[in-house]
């Protein structure tokens, strides 16, 4: 059973949607950091991998999965507000392409690390593997990973939206993303806010590593680099001075990468990036302040 | 003094490539091999610092340039008889011509140029954030390409059989070449009125200065010189795809951010040092003696000592090491916009 449509199958249209889930958390992640912050988050991939090879690690060691992920959860947070201790803080008050560069290197660092400590062969995370088998949903075939990452992040952004909207800490933050100097004058603890920040965006990287890794269970230094690539220009593409249009854009640019990844032959299927970015360049140009973003939010400047 | 110092601001880069190419001819055959290559990334930090550091815009693709610059040359200054084994999905045109040395350079150049226009057509109306994606999303499309489009080069293959003449003469050349021209664009009119757009958009807009002409001629320049230093960059060691992407992009923006993003001085001095070190971890990876001590380092830790340098001086001296500023006789005030990036 197939759409007509460029022969796109449900099973593809699945999958699009998971990794659109997907990166949309990873979206929201490299959001909020931003919001507070204004630092667009380059190393946030190499979070994801940390958490990755403590699953491979755990997996290897065939400790239960449980265990797997509580390690995977811990290695993230820890590595998150270490990284903000030591990386972003000293980078407050510089300008975004500063801190840019500052966390390309940071990127850049931590993969290096990661390839001295476990080498370039890379190691497999095995434990949840049963979730790449499919169900048959009304004669349709559809790996269970893709419906679980999109129930998953579906109830991630709703857990969001609740904090972000009924609770104080989320008032702070959203107010803080709008103005940090007058948040802070109207009482808005600076430290606070950017701890919740750092701590919610790394809880959303634990568990995409989580995902990523049952869909590519074979963990190397550069893995979720190319998502991080990906998500940061769909982010942009979105619209980065707001959190919505930023995971509406990470979401665009995985179901966009995924339908096209399943709907392209396979002798153009390999020009996919080029496709992908040449996408986001004329985007880009064509609406600089995002593309799900309304008039008068644009805050960029053409020349 | 301030007749003195431009000079100064030439011959100092220019001095020190010389002693650098000095450095070389001494030192033993294995050796000479790091020194050259330092003196290609000078040529590329140089190119580089044209545009970053005049314009205070971001840029991630310019390794692109650097990129179409050593497929221009290298595929075409292979020897016609060597071409089939290596690229033999090769257009026609491509196969049958061959071009000596110093033209393969020229064409290089050329390419780097026409290629930089027609990305910096469209590109230069962004600054900041989108500048920094839309220029990655070039180095992405570029390094895409290259590596699956068999008519125009060797794709997955690795560019070996291209005569190796970028010795420590064309290398030292090469680098003082891309100086000079480095140095006549910022004393010239237009080097002066991108300065001023860097340090204050608005003002220089309000003088009559147009941006986007300005960053465009900046980044045609720049494109040219990187496409030059691709042309060294090939005929130095087998380049391929993987050589001209991630890495090399990491490595230059380090030595560029490092040295210091807005000084001619800085672009040199940081290539030179961060070659230095990374010359030196190189060897230490491969196991060396350092004061009767025998170092053997793990293979990776060039990039860790590297990467942790750089957000070392980003966190520490945001303006670099030579603080942003061009050699000068005379300790002038500190300038405070130094390191500022358009937002």
């Amino acid at each position: 059973m197939t759409v007509a449509v460029l022969g796109i199958d449900w099973q593809t249209l699945a999958d699009a949607i998971g990794l659109g889930a997907i990166y949309a958390l990873m979206a929201v992640g490299i959001g909020l950091v931003f919001g507070v912050l204004r630092l667009v988050n380059f190393a946030y991939g190499q979070l994801v991998m940390a958490g990755a090879y403590a699953l491979a690690f755990a997996s290897e060691r065939g400790w239960p999965v449980s265990v797997g992920i509580v390690l995977c959860f811990a290695v993230v947070l820890a590595l998150s507000a270490l990284m903000d201790q030591i990386v972003f803080r000293p980078l407050r008050g510089q300008s975004p392409a500063v801190m840019l560069v500052a966390t390309f290197a940071v990127a850049f660092l931590l993969q290096s690390i990661a390839l001295l400590w476990f080498g370039p062969l890379g190691k497999i995370s095995a434990s949840l593997a049963t979730l790449n088998q499919p169900v048959t949903i009304s004669g349709v075939d559809i790996r269970k990973i893709a419906i679980v990452a999109t129930v998953l992040a579906a109830g991630c952004l709703l857990l969001l939206v609740v904090l972000l909207g009924r609770t104080r800490v989320g008032l702070h933050m959203r107010a803080a993303a709008m103005d940090f100097r007058t948040a802070e004058l109207l009482g808005v603890r600076a430290g606070r806010v950017i701890g919740a920040a750092v701590l919610i965006s790394g809880l959303l990287a634990a568990v995409v590593a989580v995902m990523l890794t049952v869909q590519t269970p074979l963990v190397t230094p550069d893995f979720a680099l190319r998502d991080t690539i990906l998500v940061l220009a769909g982010v942009v593409l979105g619209g980065m001075n707001r959190l919505v249009p930023a995971t509406l854009g990470g979401f665009a640019i995985g179901f966009a990468s995924g339908l096209l990844g399943g709907a392209l032959p396979t002798d153009q299927s390999q020009y996919l990036p080029s496709f992908l970015f040449a996408a986001v360049i004329l985007v880009l140009l064509v609406r600089p302040g995002g593309l799900f973003t309304r008039e008068g939010q644009q805050a960029v400047e053409r020349v | 003094m301030r007749r003195v110092d431009p000079v100064l601001q030439l011959l100092g880069p220019i001095a020190l490539i010389g002693i650098a190419a000095l450095v070389g001819m001494i030192v033993s055959t294995s050796a000479e091999t790091y020194v050259i290559n330092a003196l290609v990334n000078v040529a590329i930090v140089v190119a580089l610092y044209v545009f970053i550091g005049n314009s205070g815009v971001l840029s991630f693709g310019h390794i692109s340039f650097v990129a179409v610059g050593a497929w221009a040359a290298g595929v075409l200054s292979m020897p016609v008889e060597e071409k089939p084994a290596i690229m033999p999905h090769l257009a026609s045109l491509l196969r049958d011509h061959t071009l000596g040395n110093v033209w393969s350079l020229a064409l290089a150049a050329a390419v780097g140029a026409a290629y930089a226009l027609v990305v910096g057509l469209p590109l230069m109306r962004l600054s900041g954030l989108g500048a920094g994606i839309a220029t990655f999303g070039v180095l992405e499309i570029t390094h895409n390409v290259l590596r699956y489009w068999e008519k125009i080069g060797p794709g997955l293959n690795t560019f070996s059989a291209v005569p190796e003449t970028t010795g420590l003469l064309q290398a030292s050349l090469g680098a003082m070449l891309a100086v000079v021209v480095a140095f006549a664009y910022r004393r010239s009119r237009f080097g002066r009125l991108l300065g001023a757009t860097r340090e204050d958009a608005t003002a220089a807009r309000a003088v009559g200065v147009s941006v986007y002409r300005q960053r465009l001629i900046a980044f045609v320049l720049s494109g040219t010189l990187a496409g030059f230093a691709g042309g060294l960059y090939v005929h130095l060691l087998p380049v391929n795809t993987e050589s001209v992407y991630l890495d090399l992009t990491f490595i230059t923006l380090a030595m560029l951010v490092i040295g210091g993003a807005t000084s001619l001085w800085g672009a040199v001095v940081g290539a030179l040092a961060v070659s230095a070190v990374d010359s030196f971890l190189a060897e230490a990876e491969s196991g060396i003696h350092v004061f009767g001590q025998s170092l053997d380092l793990p293979a990776g830790t060039r990039i860790v000592v590297v990467g942790a340098l750089m957000a070392l001086v980003l966190i520490l001296r945001p303006a670099g090491l030579t603080g942003g500023r061009e050699l000068a006789f005379r300790q002038r005030r500190p300038l405070r916009v130094l390191t500022k990036f358009a937002k």
